[in-house]
């Protein structure tokens, strides 16, 4: 008797996470059917990414910036791309899974992964599976090491960090410098590594730094008020836009008014709801993509995507974006053609990536080095009145 | 004068933990369960104040009122459909089932709301300034521990002096006993239910006014530690949970601004299990004699 009820307790659950299973994979299947109609002979690309979990908001610009370059390079005709996406929920042993289902799909190019974390992980599958793998947006420097066919379109963190420096020493905007940086995110600590390296190349004068952890992302009072103590001029926060909101919010209460200095994880503070964009007044940042840029291509992506998906596209979207038209120019520019394997794709795609310039929404005249990182000039912003100006 | 400016900055972090604490301790004290998703609850009473404010142009207060009555109904229908039917299972089932519930509520929220940060608006603004502005209160922080002390004197006295406290204090000592007594069990777990609920949808907007970025997992993290401070004030003692709260809010500010910004987090559990180790229940931990 005991059993039975056991037993029935355990269909029941079956039966509902089932039930649940669909909802949440009902509308990706509709997609893929509808590409899959579309292309008759396309060549596959997977990606991983978290399109659920606390990271899916990247996750999901990858993916939705990446759809719309699929449907566009397609319309085009000529070399044709199936996509899918796979969520990883920013978690690496999940996304070696999602990487390894993606693989029995028959991916013959990959987005690896959309995070840092996942993307070591599966890039070390594309390596060893010789599938080129190019990145939108896993920065770290693990994701490209010693893989010779996986590639950045992002900046690696080393090169924000330098990058930064660089240009906080060349157009003098601080004399004493502060820094706060989320210690447990390995994006924001390896931006302030090589940051911190540089700056002393410079001679720039560190005077305050200070951390903050996930668990602690809500009081920054005694991180500002040691930058305060200190006398830092410029304080420079090289971490995602939700922590820095309430950091200039926190500095506003304070009456601590230093410059501020963000990376490209700033970017889409402006369009946090909500947000108060008075307080991100004069915030400097430096980021490949501005979705209030004025070209003609950015400005029919944004409003495709805001079309579609009623938000406005963060750096991630155009990264995605970027991905799949830098795969569709070297796939035409080496000839490849969608029966290829995924190891005779490897090889063309690696000869075109370490020779040809790319120009896209994050950056013109891009190319990359033999170890996968990606050379484009980062763009000096600055917030004024809400909206990005050049600097 | 940095001390006392650090000082404050831990009693206004200690004063939302403490909130959320109360919520806790009291679920736990009478239907002695940890109702991990209260944290949660807390987070889906964030949302719904902010899309009454932000997006409907509701008066704060309404929109406070309108999500504790929200965050009522979902701590009942919660308490109804996951945990009723395990009121005779092992705890450790139930506890499972609440942390189920917890990433339920999380992915749900996802799902409605999406996972894009979102700036609450403070329902109460500005700070006043004292020493000629050279240390600043908010008035958040203020109302925070008004709130917290009218809750919890609230609390005690509904428990102690009402029937229906009565009631809920006799379910707390034994159940089979309290159900011979004639007293409904269920509609008395329900009742705590609601209450806790009603009390995080306040936490929630107090946590939110005070740290403003509200995301699906807002709750998660400040319920761990509410948690932990109501482990550390002993948990299922209400005043335990206001203590507990300001004192680990104090402890992370300073271990911050004296210590390292590194290990902050390392020594705030550091002093919770020296506590524990001094008085297993907690500051004000009620000693329980188990008879066999």
């Amino acid at each position: 008797m005991k059993m039975k009820k056991v037993i029935a307790t355990a269909l029941v659950g079956f039966m509902a996470m089932g039930m649940l299973a669909g909802c949440g994979g009902g509308n990706d299947t509709q997609k893929d059917n509808q590409q899959g109609g579309d292309a008759v002979a396309a060549i596959k690309v997977g990606g991983t990414g978290p399109l659920t979990g606390g990271a899916s908001i990247y996750g999901l610009a990858v993916q939705r910036g990446a759809e719309i370059a699929i449907e566009e390079v397609n319309a085009k005709g000529g070399i044709q791309f199936e996509f899918k996406m796979e969520d990883d929920a920013h978690d690496t042993e999940k996304a070696v899974n999602a990487y390894n289902a993606l693989k029995d799909w028959g991916m013959q190019l990959s987005l690896n992964s959309v995070t840092t974390a996942p993307g070591t992980a599966t890039s070390d599958l594309n390596f060893e599976d010789r599938i080129f793998g190019l990145t939108p947006s896993a920065s770290g420097t693990g994701v490209t090491e010693g893989k010779d066919n996986v590639f950045q379109m992002c900046f690696a963190d080393p090169n924000q960090g330098s990058a930064s420096a660089q240009y906080i020493a060349d157009q003098k905007l601080g004399t004493k410098i502060g820094i706060i940086y989320k210690n447990d995110d390995a994006y924001s600590s390896g931006i302030y590594q090589t940051f911190q390296a540089k700056a002393a190349d410079l001679g720039l004068n560190i005077v305050s730094t200070t951390t903050f952890t996930t668990d602690s992302q809500n009081d920054f009072t005694v991180q500002l008020q040691d930058a305060k103590n200190a006398g830092a001029d410029l304080l420079f926060l090289p971490m995602y836009y939700d922590a820095a909101s309430l950091i200039l919010g926190q500095a506003a209460t304070m009456d601590y008014a230093p410059k501020f200095f963000g990376v490209d994880g700033m970017d889409g503070i402006l369009t946090l709801e909500g947000f108060d964009t008075a307080l991100a007044e004069g915030v400097m940042l430096l980021t490949p993509f501005s979705a209030d840029a004025e070209d003609d291509r950015t400005k029919a992506f944004v409003a495709k995507y805001q079309d579609l998906y009623g938000e406005i596209p963060n750096q991630f979207a155009a990264d995605a974006y970027d991905c799949i038209y830098a795969l569709h120019q070297a796939c035409e520019a080496a000839g490849a053609t969608a029966d290829m394997t995924a190891a005779e794709l490897n090889d063309l795609m690696i000869e075109q990536f370490t020779s040809m310039s790319f120009d896209g929404l994050t950056g013109a005249g891009a190319t990359w080095s033999e170890n996968g990182q990606v050379n484009k000039d980062p763009k000096g912003m600055v917030i004024q009145g809400g909206v990005y100006v050049g600097m | 004068m940095e001390f006392l400016f650090n000082l404050i900055s831990g009693i206004s972090l200690g004063s939302i933990y403490a909130i959320i604490a109360l919520g806790y301790t009291m679920v736990y004290g009478i239907a002695k369960m940890l109702n991990f998703a209260h944290g949660d609850v807390i987070m889906v009473g964030a949302y719904i104040c902010f899309f009454a404010t932000a997006r409907y142009g509701l008066n704060p207060l309404l929109g406070v009122l309108l999500s504790m009555v929200v965050c009522t109904v979902l701590g009942i229908v919660i308490e109804r459909l996951a945990y009723k039917p395990l009121r005779q299972a092992p705890a450790l089932a139930v506890l499972i089932t609440a942390i189920g519930m917890s990433y339920f509520l999380q992915n749900a929220a996802q799902l409605l709301w999406t996972s894009s940060p979102k700036v609450f608006p403070s329902v109460v603004k500005g700070s006043v300034k004292l020493f000629d502005g050279a240390l600043s209160v908010s008035f958040v922080t203020i109302v925070t521990i008004l709130v917290c002390v009218i809750i919890m004197v609230a609390l005690v006295l509904f428990v102690n002096k009402t029937r229906i406290g009565k009631s809920m204090r006799a379910v707390s000592e034994d159940k089979g006993a309290a159900q011979l007594m004639g007293i409904n069990v269920n509609s008395t777990i329900s009742l705590t239910f609601a209450i806790g609920s009603a009390l995080a949808a306040i936490a929630g907007v107090l946590l939110c006014s005070a740290y403003p970025t509200l995301v699906p997992t807002t709750g998660a993290m400040p319920g761990i530690k509410a948690f932990t401070a109501a482990v550390f004030g002993g948990i299922g003692s209400i005043p335990g949970a206001l203590i507990g709260g300001i004192l680990l809010g104090i402890i992370e500010i300073f271990a911050k601004a004296y210590i390292s910004t590194q290990l902050s987090d390392a020594i705030v559990f550091a002093v919770l299990i020296v506590v524990l180790l001094v008085k297993p229940t907690g500051l004000l931990g009620k000693k329980v004699s188990e008879k066999v």
